[in-house]
């Protein structure tokens, strides 16, 4: 038993005994709640059937393989393993998808290992950025973003670009 | 985002052409577009459960607590928004969803903060981003999660000696980053003429003519 498997059982328990220690009618009001949650799932699926579609097709393609030996002279200046590049470009872009590379990364070069120690804190330190902005935005009708896209993607480069540095100084 | 969209799309027409693999692509087109409905059903029961619960939080007055409790952090990320906003409860929730790693419930809540961030916009100016809106977003795409226990438990699995032991530098790395984002908000928002700064500058033109 870890300790993960713990965190959300405990939550719900103690946001019903909380509910109902303040008298709340719990289950009449968890219906209603979850009543809005299908308009909320309703409201992203046509953010999510446009990024879905985009992001499988560029996967599909292969650009990745040839994006990455475009990148791997770059990364390998900022001295990062260039095997962790094409984690780094599709982390931002999907998650199931970052998830297989990080666990393929783990399993060829073993989780103590520093590549395997760079990817485990470049998957934790960032999310699935395009997915969050198409999400919110589009579920607000927001049209016009700004510099969101440029602020969050400046993001995600300095976690990359960090988790090459903390890895090494934590876990050498 | 259209220029991602559309980016996107290109470049994967286009190495797809190169590379050959033009008939792995247009099946992507066709079979991904399903797989987001199917995706939206899966997470739709998760997606409820936790509006569920946020609401039962909400009545309960967990929510308004909570709120109190991150004041000083939302003030500073959210400068400007009024104290009474109904906004902030919504932010509150959704920082502390993140918090302990519980997307699905995030991601209603941030929702429902947008809309009520966007809903302090006068009308003609909901359609474009405002600074706190950006800002709620950029905290959402950098990770924040306390404990990363989807990392941990892949890490156990591939033999880590201790596999909480990149807890600190993942922290360190969340934390740095999500700071970067948020200055470069504050930057940006800074040296860009927000709309309604605008259209003032532009009446104040035409009053001075």
């Amino acid at each position: 038993m870890n300790l993960s498997s713990y965190i959300i059982p405990c939550v719900i328990a103690f946001l019903l005994c909380y509910g109902l220690f303040k008298k709340v009618p719990v289950f009449d009001c968890f219906i209603q709640g979850a009543k809005e949650g299908i308009q909320v799932s309703i409201q992203i699926l046509p953010a999510l059937v446009a990024l879905m579609t985009c992001v499988g097709m560029f996967k599909a393609s292969g650009a990745l393989d040839i994006l990455t030996d475009l990148f791997a002279p770059l990364v390998s200046a900022a001295g990062m393993p260039k095997e962790v590049v094409p984690l780094a470009l599709l982390r931002p872009i999907s998650g199931s998808g970052s998830l297989v590379i990080f666990e393929d990364l783990l399993k060829t070069y073993g989780a103590d290992s520093l590549i395997g120690n760079i990817a485990s804190v470049m998957q934790g330190s960032t999310e699935t950025t395009f997915y969050t902005i198409a999400v919110y935005f589009s579920a607000a009708q927001i049209t016009r973003t700004r510099y969101t896209v440029f602020c969050a993607l400046s993001a995600d480069c300095a976690s990359f670009i960090l988790s090459g540095v903390f890895a090494r100084i934590f876990l050498s | 985002m259209k220029w991602i969209f559309s980016g996107l799309i290109v470049l994967s027409i286009f190495f797809g052409i190169t590379t050959g693999h033009l008939d792995a692509v247009s099946n992507a087109a066709i079979s991904e577009c399903g797989n987001a409905v199917t995706l939206v059903l899966k997470l739709m029961g998760s997606i409820c459960l936790w509006s569920g619960l946020m609401k039962v939080a909400e009545e309960s007055g967990l929510t308004d607590r909570i709120s109190r409790l991150l004041r000083p952090f939302t003030r500073l990320i959210f400068r400007g928004l009024p104290e009474t906003s109904p906004a902030l409860p919504l932010i509150s929730m959704n920082i502390t969803a993140n918090l302990l790693g519980l997307g699905n419930a995030a991601t209603p809540l941030g929702i429902a903060a947008m809309k009520a961030l966007s809903e302090e916009q006068p009308p003609h100016l909901r359609s474009t981003a405002s600074v706190h809106t950006i800002s709620l977003v950029v905290l959402n795409t950098a990770s924040i999660q306390l404990l990363p226990t989807t990392i941990a438990l892949l890490r156990l699995e591939y033999g880590a000696s201790d596999p909480l032991d990149v807890l600190p530098a993942i922290l360190c790395s969340s934390f740095l980053s999500v700071c970067v984002g948020l200055l470069l908000v504050s930057l940006c928002s800074h040296s860009e003429r927000s709309p309604l700064q605008r259209q003032a500058f532009s009446r104040r033109k035409e009053a001075a003519k």
